[in-house]
């Protein structure tokens, strides 16, 4: 058995673990222990792969393996990765093994949530290993509807309507997509739902024509394209810490990476034709939501409108269609999975500490929670992108490439999305200082700071970003080599 | 008459066994023999279904002629019996233990029911009536002649209307039973007129023999349209589907399982088999009234589903848009379409089941069935709550429940054939669907009652049937083999 699929049984054992759990310490162990092991598992294969390229292994997917499944339709259980799919195993595996520790003190069925929890991350990783567009879809799937219970019974607030709300337009983009995808599968002449092999085929430009906007637009919801983002907000406001964390940090992940795997590699002449309406929508994603984030009084809202924004971004990059730009895209991605999981891990012990994610109320919070404060200005300044973190290093590397076309179009667009860091630096700045700085509310002032699990995953988190922002060579280098095979496909 | 034929018909016979025994039994039977008279019913229909579900290959084998198990996939046709009265082909044999598991997990859920005052008299009757409309299937499934076709119709519906109004003591199941007769009869009428018409037209009734004679004339067409308007009424395909809610609502919980589903997976399949075999000339005229039916079935029930409270009521319009999605596999007509109508009724029906099974339970031992009434289920009840839940999951589609293959596979098999715009508008359907059945599931998980029904064990035959249930949803879609097994003698026309 390949090694790759290790990322999905681990999942799937820790959920059966979970079953026969019998007390929260089992609980406890079980999912530690799993979501360790997936960490581990990342690790290694970032070694691994890394060291098969050294080894002079040129072939564009590494590790790859393949088993019939479903001999009618040729879909084939089969896997393998290139630098991107490492980059976003890596990612997921950290916001886990994170997303864990965050909520080590879960109060209320500890056992369902985690079940759940690891389904979702069954999906996840699912997803990423994929070759094969029907496994993909169904992974894609697998990791949306855990969301719905997750948000709908650990969840705050409005929980119900977001999650609602959250699931039915997940599910309506998943249906373009379906339809799509069946659409490539039938008309592409290869009978093959293996990436690799339909993208030596060649899909008619006409199918292309209208199969690129569905699966552009299926996989578009999930990276919170413009109209339809309206999701994002309310559910990441509702869900829970761990929940939060993971669906901005990888679940949106995966609407960028499918955009980008499936819509442009597959159908590189529609992308050319069609790049500029989703190029107008995704440059109102990243200034509209930068605009909104404004003007939120709600931490978790703040922080979702800025994820519009910052994911609005990595669509609009991949839709430049040159390497430097598709390279900031992949790279933001992790910078922004990373410091938007660091931001709602920090938001949830604040939360959690002060029962209120009202800015207005929150002040001076820097005296009593030193560590956390400190935190939430190294993850504000990460996505206001300060040189030496994860945000430079990926909206420099967007910006550059975008700007390369010459057209003014293209020039006027990367201008308008540039003016998000300006309005990112506004909002960031406005709430670091309104709850870290000023007068301290008095039934504040007993409050504590974080305990060791809190502690162990804001530095893991800290660290990971940090490490992209001070060496981001080895990375962006792994990543541009498997970009290249797409960028030939594009230019055809 | 060649006297030798009878051995193919393994699955009439060995059901027509089961009936005179349990029939015998129950007339004859001491008044405490009789009260073994629930496990025995159960087991020998349990000896029926496993010699129904053998393999096709195997049954094949010992059965039947060496000509059709050499024949290469996605050729097997029919083989005829009794000079094309009766059907042998192996995709039927399929169907038919489909159905024929299905009635077990039914008789499982029954059970408790059936013990009741009111009912422990009659539950001889019940079992007996049960086998015989499946007997009717049958001979629906098999026909080669449409009296045969029309002969297991009746079967197959009169009955029925008797285990409707079952509970006859309540209001609603006598009611229930009324309307379901006149429904089933004017439904029968209309197709015994269209079939009038085929004879008319073709001076034929034999399958094989109507395809040549059918030229595309109007009555013909016309003769086409009546007899398909009578099937739909027993599919409840829109505009067809008026009595479907308000049977399924008073009938005993049971019996609408029944109805929901191997009823309408027995009518569909042979719909689609007198289509593919009789019809085939017409097929630009069919395929256009399918188109418009299907989409209908599918959106209407959908839209009337979203305001349902009785979770009956919500289960009938579930189970009309349900079999919108059978028709796309039935539209198609490949081999693929086949397959997976095939596939989708099997998975359908362990997802229905499943359902039903803990609405009887719960019906049954706290009388509450409304959706409201579930409110809080999770926190008293977990292990059912889980089993709707996966069974709703599985009827939205949603992996890696064996729901979310069947319904790719239909829609899979209507784009191979270009409908796109159909597959469109049931993808947006799967969307409005999936929204009632997450209310389903947060009444049972998020919303809080103070008063929510109270924790019980169920009993063994229900948790029996229900693990059954629970085991082919989870595991019918990860195994393909039954999948493959279905294909390998799927033909399309």
């Amino acid at each position: 058995m390949n090694f790759l699929s290790l990322f999905v049984l681990v999942p799937v054992l820790m959920m059966g673990g979970l079953f026969l759990s019998k007390n929260l310490k089992q609980i406890r162990l079980v999912v530690a222990t799993g979501a360790s092991l997936l960490l581990a598992l990342a690790v290694g294969l970032v070694f691994a792969y890394l060291g098969e390229r050294a080894a002079g292994n040129a072939a564009e997917m590494l590790f790859t393996a393949k088993c019939l499944w479903y001999a009618p339709l040729n879909i084939y259980y089969s896997v393998g990765v290139d630098g991107i799919s490492v980059a976003m195993l890596l990612l997921s595996a950290i916001i886990v093994f994170t997303g864990v520790l965050a909520s080590w003190k879960m109060e209320f069925l500890e056992k369902e949530f985690f079940l759940w929890f690891c389904l979702l991350s069954t999906g996840v990783f699912g997803f990423f290993i994929s070759l094969d567009l029907f496994t993909m879809f169904m992974y894609y799937e697998i990791a949306l509807i855990p969301m719905y219970l997750l948000i709908g019974v650990w969840g705050s607030g409005r929980k119900e309507y977001s999650a609602m709300k959250l699931t039915l337009m997940l599910m309506a983009g998943s249906a373009l997509l379906l339809l799509g995808i069946l659409g490539i599968y039938f008309l592409s002449g290869e009978s093959s739902m293996n990436i690799l092999e339909i993208a030596r085929g060649h899909i008619p430009g006409q199918a292309q024509h209208w199969l690129f906007p569905l699966v552009f637009v299926g996989f578009g919801v999930l990276g919170a394209l413009f109209p339809f983002h309206t999701w994002s907000p309310d559910g990441h406001a509702s869900a829970p810490t761990a929940v939060s964390m993971l669906h901005a940090g990888v679940l949106m992940k995966l609407g960028g990476y499918g955009c980008f795997r499936v819509a442009i590699f597959l159908m590189p002449e529609a992308a050319n034709d069609l790049a500029w309406i989703f190029i107008i929508l995704t440059g109102i994603s990243v200034v509209y939501g930068a605009y909104s984030a404004i003007v939120q009084t709600d931490l978790k809202y703040i922080n979702a409108y800025s994820s519009v924004s910052h994911c609005g971004l990595v669509l609009f990059a991949i839709l430049m269609l040159n390497q430097t730009a598709m390279n900031g895209a992949i790279l933001q991605m992790l910078s922004h999975g990373l410091m938007t999981a660091l931001f709602f891990a920090l938001i949830g012990m604040i939360y959690g500490r002060t029962h209120t994610r009202d800015i207005r109320e929150m002040g001076g919070l820097m005296k009593v929670m030193p560590f956390l404060g400190v935190c939430y200005v190294i993850a504000g300044l990460a996505s206001l992108g300060l040189p030496g973190l994860s945000g430079f290093v990926a909206e420099m590397t967007i910006f550059v490439g975008s700007f390369i076309h010459e057209d003014v179009f293209h020039r006027v667009f990367t201008i308008i999305a540039c003016t998000s860091i300006v309005i990112t630096a506004v909002y960031i700045l406005r709430v670091v200082g309104k709850i870290l700085h000023g007068k301290i509310a008095d039934h504040h002032l007993s409050l504590q700071d974080a305990n060791w699990y809190e502690r162990a995953s804001t530095i893991v988190l800290i660290l990971a970003i940090a490490g992209i922002g001070l060496a981001p060579l080895w990375l962006s280098d792994m990543i541009s080599d498997s970009l290249l095979p797409i960028i030939q496909n594009a230019k055809l | 008459m060649d006297y030798s034929h009878f051995i193919y018909l393994k699955e009439e016979l060995s059901l027509i066994a089961v009936i005179v025994i349990l029939f015998l039994y129950d007339i004859f039977g001491s008044r405490k023999s009789l009260n073994y008279f629930q496990p025995v019913a159960c087991l020998l229909v349990g000896i029926h279904v496993l010699l129904t579900c053998c393999p096709a290959r195997a049954t094949l084998a010992i059965f039947g002629d060496a000509a059709i198990i050499d024949q290469a996939p996605g050729t097997a046709s029919a083989y005829p019996l009794y000079s094309g009265m009766y059907n042998l082909y192996p995709l039927g044999s399929i169907i038919k233990s489909i159905l024929a598991t299905g009635t077990l997990l039914i008789f499982l859920q029954a059970r408790g029911w059936l013990e009741e005052k009111q009912t422990v008299i009659r539950r001889g009757e019940f079992y007996l009536i049960t086998l015989f409309t499946l007997l009717g299937m049958y001979f629906m499934i098999a026909a080669g002649n449409f009296l045969l076709f029309y002969l297991g119709l009746e079967l197959a519906s009169i009955p029925v209307a008797t285990l409707v109004a079952f509970d006859k003591f309540r209001h609603r199941s006598a009611e229930a039973g009324a309307k379901y007769i006149l429904t089933a009869i004017f439904a029968s009428g209309l197709s015994l007129y269209g079939i009038s018409l085929i004879y008319g037209t073709t001076g034929t009734l034999y399958f094989a023999d109507i395809p040549a004679a059918v030229t595309g004339a109007p009555l013909q067409v016309m003769a086409f349209v009546f007899f398909f308007a009578g099937l739909a009424f027993k599919l409840s395909l829109v505009p067809f589907h008026q009595w479907t809610p308000d049977v399924y609502e008073g009938a005993p919980t049971s019996v609408t399982a029944y109805l929901s589903v191997i009823s309408k997976g027995a009518a569909a399949f042979a719909l689609m088999a007198i289509l593919c075999k009789v019809f085939g000339n017409l097929v630009e005229q069919w395929q256009a009234i399918l188109f418009w039916t299907t989409i209908a079935t599918i959106t209407v029930a959908n839209l009337f589903a979203l305001r349902q409270q009785n979770l009956k009521r919500f289960f009938a319009y579930s189970s009309i848009s349900q079999a919108g999605y059978i028709m796309l596999g039935v539209i198609s007509g490949s081999a693929l379409g086949m397959t997976s109508l095939v596939y989708y009724i099997l998975v359908y029906m362990f997802s229905n089941l499943a359902a039903f099974g803990v609405i009887t339970i719960i019906e049954r031992r706290s009388g509450k069935e409304t959706i409201d009434d579930y409110n809080g289920l999770y926190s008293t009840n977990p292990r059912l709550s889980v089993v709707m839940m996966i069974a709703l999951f599985s009827l939205a589609g949603i992996p890696p429940f064996a729901g979310f293959f069947s319904k790719f596979f239909v829609f899979a098999a209507a784009v191979e054939q270009g409908y796109y715009w159909l597959v469109f508008i049931a993808l947006i359907n799967t969307v409005i669907a999936l929204y009632y059945y997450l209310r389903v599931v947060k009444a049972m998980f998020i919303n809080k009652n103070e008063t929510a029904i109270a924790g019980f064990r169920s009993d063994g035959y229900t948790r029996l049937g229900l693990i059954a249930c629970s085991a082919g949803i989870l595991l019918l879609g990860v195994l393909s083999i039954v999948h493959g097994e279905i294909h390998h003698y799927s033909t399309g026309w």
